[in-house]
């Protein structure tokens, strides 16, 4: 009993972790989907969407209510610029070039934000707008915090299905995504598209960026590297440009990490899931979701 | 225009009114610490506390100093640049600092290489001063090293609040937080006590819910952390989050007002070990306390004081030593003795470590508030 109650109460405290590295796990995925680009810059967008919530915290005092949107527009209007101004340039250029460009992104805005007069390279308390309060269910507790988190990725994810599989954007995306060329040739607006993904894909990983910083109340500028490159790995698990894979390998990744530090030990933890990693990719080099080269 | 005449009028007046500035030889001082980054509030303090040091000396010193202040941003790789740029080419006679063990370290070896006496205040990492059981000549340190340290917070755990459990959970990838760990798991088994729980973590992670929910099922009595405040505010916060008890138990990384902004409720009234209390009935001591005071606006942690002192034992030296060549100030600082400073008495053992005193501080919101002082 005490057993089965200890499971769920990980349990949980996975998915809290693994619906945060999903909702930057798919920003990832959409923009690989349409680009053929691995945007490295994105765990930086989901840092971003931090500092935006806790300027609009703490120096704005603005209710809770009014800072979800407010910093996904913002993340979604960094996004946009980036694929403006970085990205669009190298439209016809080596993927390679591309890909550099992406990881110059994602250190130009990390050094350039750790300036003095900007955020700063310090360690920022998040003034969490909330008191926790914890429910004591028969068998384990959860907090509002992780009631939170659930609820707004279960929400997001819900909408971003609706975007994909029901609005003519989401089929124009889809048609993106399995040829570019067909689909301009067929009336598809290739750059509207490709930067209404970087907007959706952004706006996803600032919402990604409120949560953690409620969750986890610290930020600071390089805080988006990790999560960046656990997201990027739960993308690539799930099969990497499919959405379902990327939700999915995201809670694999999260539910991982506690178990391993539950049950195993925490110096393992980061070992353990690059060995799944590497399994699955010798196993299924497509990801778990994959199917053929260069489909959705 | 007329300010840049003012200016000329002032310096004018300051060469008549201090004619022998211009007769005193300059010589350079470095302090490496992290200005920003995790631990700010520790380089803040000892930039504040190396000026004043800088300042009282140029009152009776026979020197003028020129300080250079670099930021290590608390890494290793930043430290050991900004190291060799002051010893190559700033030709520094000595260095002041780097305050945490893990850029201490690596910094060590670069002044020992470059035949340049270090003095750090804050170092407590045994690795700091000696490597494979062979001591660093050049060295010293003004601080007790962690092997003590940590003995003192176990002793504290089972003798004063009585603890027959706990738990350490600390940061793997940092040798000053892995060796207190270490001290703390063996002097507190030592003294009957059980070890519930020992777990690590890396030095990026922010969630420590699988860790913290771990421990929890064994309820200990008293959980160390031997961490930086910065990452010891966000445990504690979610060790209190997630309903644990037990009384939590620190090192002197835990010294920074930031500890309790961060913090908050969760981490008032638990307790860490430290190298001096602001409390302390001294003549030194309270002088300097009041002065920093003055200048600064707030009372001087630790690391103010510590800083202070190592700063005032090199210039000190350098002033024995009479002439700034590394190797002179050496012997000195090798034959020093019964040095009154801030933070108490200084002698350098064999290892060039200080041998002192431990105070035990609680947490309030005011400030740390002194406990007990334990004697080596």
């Amino acid at each position: 009993m005490e057993l089965l109650s200890y499971i769920l109460e990980q349990t949980i405290n996975g998915l809290q972790l693994g619906a945060v590295y999903a909702l930057i796990a798919l920003g990832y995925t959409m923009v690989y989907g349409v680009l053929r680009l691995i945007n490295f810059a994105h765990g930086d967008i989901f840092m971003f969407g931090a500092f935006t919530a806790y300027y609009l915290l703490s120096k704005w005092d603005l209710p809770i209510a009014l800072v979800f949107p407010l910093t996904m527009a913002v993340t979604a209007f960094l996004g946009f610029l980036i694929e403006k101004l970085a990205y669009k340039p190298l439209r016809t250029a080596p993927k390679i070039s591309l890909l550099i460009t992406a990881v110059g992104v994602s250190l130009f805005l990390e050094y350039f934000l750790s300036l003095e007069p900007l955020f700063t390279p310090n360690y920022i308390g998040f003034p969490r707008p909330f008191a926790v309060i914890h429910y004591n269910l028969p068998l384990f507790t959860v907090t509002n915090i992780q009631l939170l988190i659930l609820l707004v990725t279960a929400v997001s994810l819900f909408w971003l299905y609706l975007l994909i599989y029901h609005t003519k954007y989401g089929r124009a995306m889809r048609a993106l995504s399995h040829d570019q060329e067909a689909a301009s040739l067929m009336g598809v607006p290739v750059d509207g598209i490709i930067s209404l993904t970087f907007i959706v894909g952004a706006a996803l990983a600032g919402l990604g960026g409120i949560l953690y910083a409620f969750a986890y109340p610290q930020i600071n500028v390089f805080m988006g590297i990790m999560p960046g490159i656990k997201s990027f790995i739960a993308a690539v698990l799930g099969g990497i440009g499919i959405i379902h894979g990327a939700v999915l390998g995201g809670l694999i990744i999260g539910l991982s990490e506690v178990f391993v530090s539950a049950f195993l030990s925490s110096t393992l933890r980061d070992g353990v899931i690059f060995f799944i990693l590497f399994l699955v990719l010798i196993l299924k080099p497509r990801g778990l979701f994959g199917k053929r080269i260069d489909k959705v | 225009m007329k300010s840049i005449l003012f200016v000329g009028v002032i310096a004018v007046a300051l060469m008549f009114l201090f004619p022998m500035a211009q007769a005193k030889e300059i010589v350079k001082v470095g302090l490496i610490a992290p200005l920003t980054g995790d631990v700010k509030t520790f380089g803040e303090s000892s930039k504040n506390a190396f000026l004043m040091a800088i300042e009282a000396y140029s009152k009776t010193g026979k020197y003028q100093i020129t300080p250079l202040i670099a930021d290590d941003r608390n890494d290793a790789t930043e430290g050991a640049n900004a190291a060799l740029k002051l010893i190559t080419q700033d030709k520094v006679f000595g260095i002041i600092g780097p305050l945490t063990s893990k850029v201490a370290i690596p910094v060590s070896e670069i002044a020992e290489k470059n035949k340049i006496p270090m003095v750090t205040g804050t170092a407590t990492s045994p690795k700091v001063t000696v490597h494979n059981l062979k001591r660093k000549p050049y060295v010293f340190r003004a601080c007790f090293i962690d092997p003590f340290q940590g003995s003192v917070a176990a002793n504290f755990a089972g003798k004063n609040l009585k603890a027959k459990t706990a738990a350490v959970l600390y940061d793997v990838s940092n040798d000053y937080s892995k060796g207190l760990a270490e001290v703390f798991k063996a002097t507190f088994e030592k003294g009957q006590g059980r070890i519930v729980g020992y777990d690590s973590y890396q030095k990026d992670d922010v969630d420590f819910s699988a860790l913290i929910t771990k421990i929890n099922l064994k309820k200990p009595e008293v959980i160390f952390i031997p961490d930086y405040y910065n990452k010891v505010a966000l445990i504690a916060r979610q060790i209190r989050e997630k309903g644990l008890k037990g009384v939590l138990l620190g090192g002197d990384g835990w010294d920074s007002p930031e500890l309790v902004k961060i913090g908050g409720e969760a981490i008032i009234g638990n307790y860490f070990t430290n190298h001096y209390s602001p409390e302390r009935k001294d003549g030194i001591a309270e002088a300097f306390i009041e002065k920093y005071k003055s200048k600064h606006g707030r009372v001087p942690d630790s690391l103010a004081a510590l800083t202070y002192d190592a700063t005032m034992i090199i210039l000190g030296s350098l002033d024995k030593a009479g002439t700034a060549q590394p190797e002179e100030v050496l012997k000195v600082l090798t034959a020093l003795k019964n040095f009154k400073g801030v933070t108490g008495t200084i002698t350098f053992d064999q290892n060039g470590d200080a041998v002192k005193s431990a105070v035990i501080l609680k947490v309030e919101k005011e400030g740390p508030k002194y406990m007990a002082t334990v004697n080596p």
